[in-house]
């Protein structure tokens, strides 16, 4: 359906996550795109390459050799001042990895949108938060979508965000290879006219430009390394003040709002289980379900990664039970688990004394059934009652031994 | 397509792929298949020409090892009863280099893709080639990234509809051999897998060779077929046995791959050349320091 038709009858339109990333992009008018093709994440490009090809998109479309040369044409796109996109999976961003601190160091505002996907090896192709946990420590700014409509959301959020002058700093929005990317969904369009006024295109204060040059990335050496640095964890740190008004912008604009941290049948709950991604469904039917058994258990859905939320902990510390669901392994680390690690240093800061149990799950694609995540909700329960003990380490959910 | 058309499909691949690799099971695992190659791709003839070769290289099985990256013929040497390495994208090539010189001894052959070996790993052939490490690189060439659905990369003609360039590709893509010659290459050949038996000899000289052997396969793909003028595999084949012109001689400089139909597609065994390894003159250099003794 085209897209005036959509606008007139203001329908929904049925969208896998992948296209609804590229809608998006579209309607960002972004100038940009640098791709290199990786499952599950190539339909983004490849239908961002036909908006650039008919016309629908006016954009300088590259299809570069490796996803590190993707993010650096990405990169150089945006330095120039240009509104840049791209767009990987897994592999992709393990290879991007060392641009990914040029792109934060830089202060380049551009959006990814990140297809999670697991890390080799033995290589798999199918869903699991490893790339995305990995690259948390990168100074990007991360969102995590729950479903299509978010992703397409999070993408003209992220722009908006990213090129805040207070602010400046790349944004990665993530959406689960398959469960998202995959499946379509409906997906409310926005008049890409109303969005283009929504994240208006600025001449930035410090772009490359020929009339009055600059340098970027040169040596910063001891005299001066430290100072940059600290600016960019500021930097970082302000994002989440930022993040609140562009979400409270977005909403008058659009309607829809996204907390960085939710609680779902908070008020009266024995413990809370913390998720993100798109298992986030699977999980909220899980604890409606006990709920109508009389397991009194709340749901923690995290959408902002990176800067943490701080009213993570502000939430969390009045419980004394908390679970914790997290799609990758943290390997070697203190919990075994990204979130948890984050989660109980940030409870720990607050002086809390909650007692943390993490559930590990949905590893390399591994099914999540109801059954596996009213598993985890029973089990927090029984905590919560003290009919089970807290396990110092995670619970590997549907693994085989 | 109820379950037990497609339990009945998959059993007659079975049989069909078990007969056709008949006499080759010392080298091919035919309890893997079916093998994940489409119906119409060449990876299948190429797998057993590979085989072939192998089994007459008078090399030792178990001398040989397999490295490949991702993609679909990084599948390959997964279908080959010899130790294999399947790699990140791209790295074969470096892999192998550091495989060689842990263990000299070992026949070490990369199968990659013209995505995988001359795209993003481009890098690692061109500088492998430069120091003529004693490795095989089967390129196979189909113009396009197959697995993940058919997108544009170094070597897809100008002209080609990709899903990344659906009004026509504008950038010029690598002709392999001319790359692989100015990069040090020592051995180069190009045959498409219809020229079973030449395509059999060159793995064979490939083997015997030593020094970088790089042998590229015009392999047919379907995903690059159906959108370029040839809807079915039988088109692709006549396309190969109509345009394809044999010139052991031919001026590497004038033989990139085009479109237009009254270009041919040069195919042969192009150049061969003996020159001292890397591993030779690794070798040369720890023996003549050894004797001389380390400088003051």
């Amino acid at each position: 359906m085209s897209m005036n038709k959509v606008l007139e009858k203001k329908l929904l339109e049925p969208l896998s996550g992948n296209h609804a990333v590229a809608y998006a992009v579209r309607d960002c008018d972004v100038d940009v795109i640098s791709a290199y093709p990786i499952t599950p994440q190539t339909t983004i490009v490849e239908k961002l390459a036909e908006f650039v090809a008919s016309g629908e998109l006016d954009a300088e479309f590259l299809h570069v050799e490796s996803e590190h040369s993707a993010l650096s044409a990405a990169i150089g796109a945006a330095a120039s001042g240009a509104r840049a996109f791209t767009a990987t999976s897994s592999q992709g961003l393990a290879l991007m990895y060392e641009v990914l601190f040029i792109a934060s160091g830089m202060r380049i505002p551009m959006v990814m949108a990140l297809v999670t996907r697991a890390l080799s090896a033995p290589i798999n192709i199918w869903n699991d938060h490893s790339d995305l946990m990995a690259s948390q420590d990168t100074g990007w700014i991360q969102l995590v979508s729950t479903n299509n409509q978010e992703a397409y959301d999070f993408i003209i959020i992220g722009y908006k965000l990213s090129e805040r002058e207070d602010v400046m700093l790349p944004v990665m929005v993530a959406l689960d290879g398959y469960i998202q990317s995959h499946t379509i969904e409906p997906v409310q369009l926005e008049d890409p006219e109303k969005v283009r006024k929504f994240v208006p295109k600025k001449k930035r204060p410090v772009t490359l430009d020929p009339e009055k040059p600059v340098s970027f990335g040169t040596l910063g050496d001891p005299d001066w390394y430290y100072e940059f640095k600290i600016q960019q964890a500021e930097a970082l740190e302000r994002a989440y003040q930022a993040y609140k008004e562009v979400s409270s912008e977005f909403s008058q604009y659009f309607g829809r709002s996204y907390e960085p941290f939710q609680i779902l049948y908070g008020e009266d709950s024995d413990a809370i289980l913390v998720v993100l991604g798109a298992h986030t469904g699977t999980f909220l039917k899980a604890v409606e379900m006990a709920r109508r058994e009389g397991m009194k258990i709340g749901l923690g859905v995290i959408r902002m990664l990176r800067p943490f939320p701080p009213e993570v902990s502000k939430y969390l510390s009045q419980y004394s039970f908390i679970g914790v669901a997290d799609k990758a392994i943290n390997f070697g680390s203190a919990s075994g688990s990204y979130l948890t690690n984050d989660i109980a240093t940030s409870l720990y800061l607050e002086g809390a004394s909650s007692r943390i149990t993490t559930y590990i799950y949905g590893i390399g694609g591994r099914p999540v059934k109801i059954e596996d995540a009213l598993y985890v909700v029973r089990h927090l329960w029984r905590i919560s009652k003290r009919l089970e003990e807290v396990p110092k380490k995670p619970v590997f959910v549907g693994v085989r031994y | 397509m109820s379950s037990s058309d497609r339990f009945r499909l998959r059993e007659f691949a079975v049989t069909s792929l078990t007969k056709y690799y008949e006499g080759l099971e010392q080298v091919i695992r035919t309890d893997r298949m079916p093998h994940i190659f489409c119906p119409g791709c060449g990876l299948g003839i190429i797998l057993k020409g590979l085989a072939e070769a192998i089994l007459k290289s008078g090399i030792p099985i178990n001398r040989h090892v397999g490295v490949s990256g991702i993609g679909c013929t990084g599948r390959l040497p997964g279908y080959l009863r010899i130790d294999a390495y399947h790699v990140t994208h791209g790295r074969a090539v470096a892999f192998a280099v550091g495989l060689k010189l842990a263990n000299p001894e070992l026949e070490v052959t990369v199968v990659g893709g013209d995505g995988d070996i001359v795209t993003i790993g481009g890098n690692h052939f061109i500088h492998a080639a430069r120091r003529n490490h004693d490795i095989n690189v089967i390129i196979v060439n189909n113009f396009i990234y197959g697995m993940t659905g058919g997108q544009y990369g170094a070597t897809t003609p100008t002209g080609s509809y990709t899903t990344t360039s659906p009004y026509g590709h504008v950038e010029y893509p690598f002709n392999i051999p001319l790359l692989a010659y100015a990069s040090g290459a020592t051995f180069i050949a190009r045959w498409t897998p219809i020229h079973y038996a030449q395509m059999v000899d060159a793995f064979l000289q490939m083997f015997e060779h030593k020094g970088f052997a790089v042998v590229e396969i015009i392999a047919p793909c379907v995903l690059y077929g159906e959108r370029n003028r040839f809807p079915s595999y039988t088109d692709m084949v006549k396309y190969f046995r109509d345009r394809c012109v044999i010139d052991h001689e031919a001026d590497l400089r004038k033989i990139g791959i085009s479109l237009d139909p009254k270009e041919p597609l040069v195919i042969g065994n192009f150049y061969k050349v003996r020159r001292k390894t890397y591993e030779e003159l690794y070798k040369e250099l720890i023996e003549r320091v050894s004797k001389e003794g380390a400088k003051e």
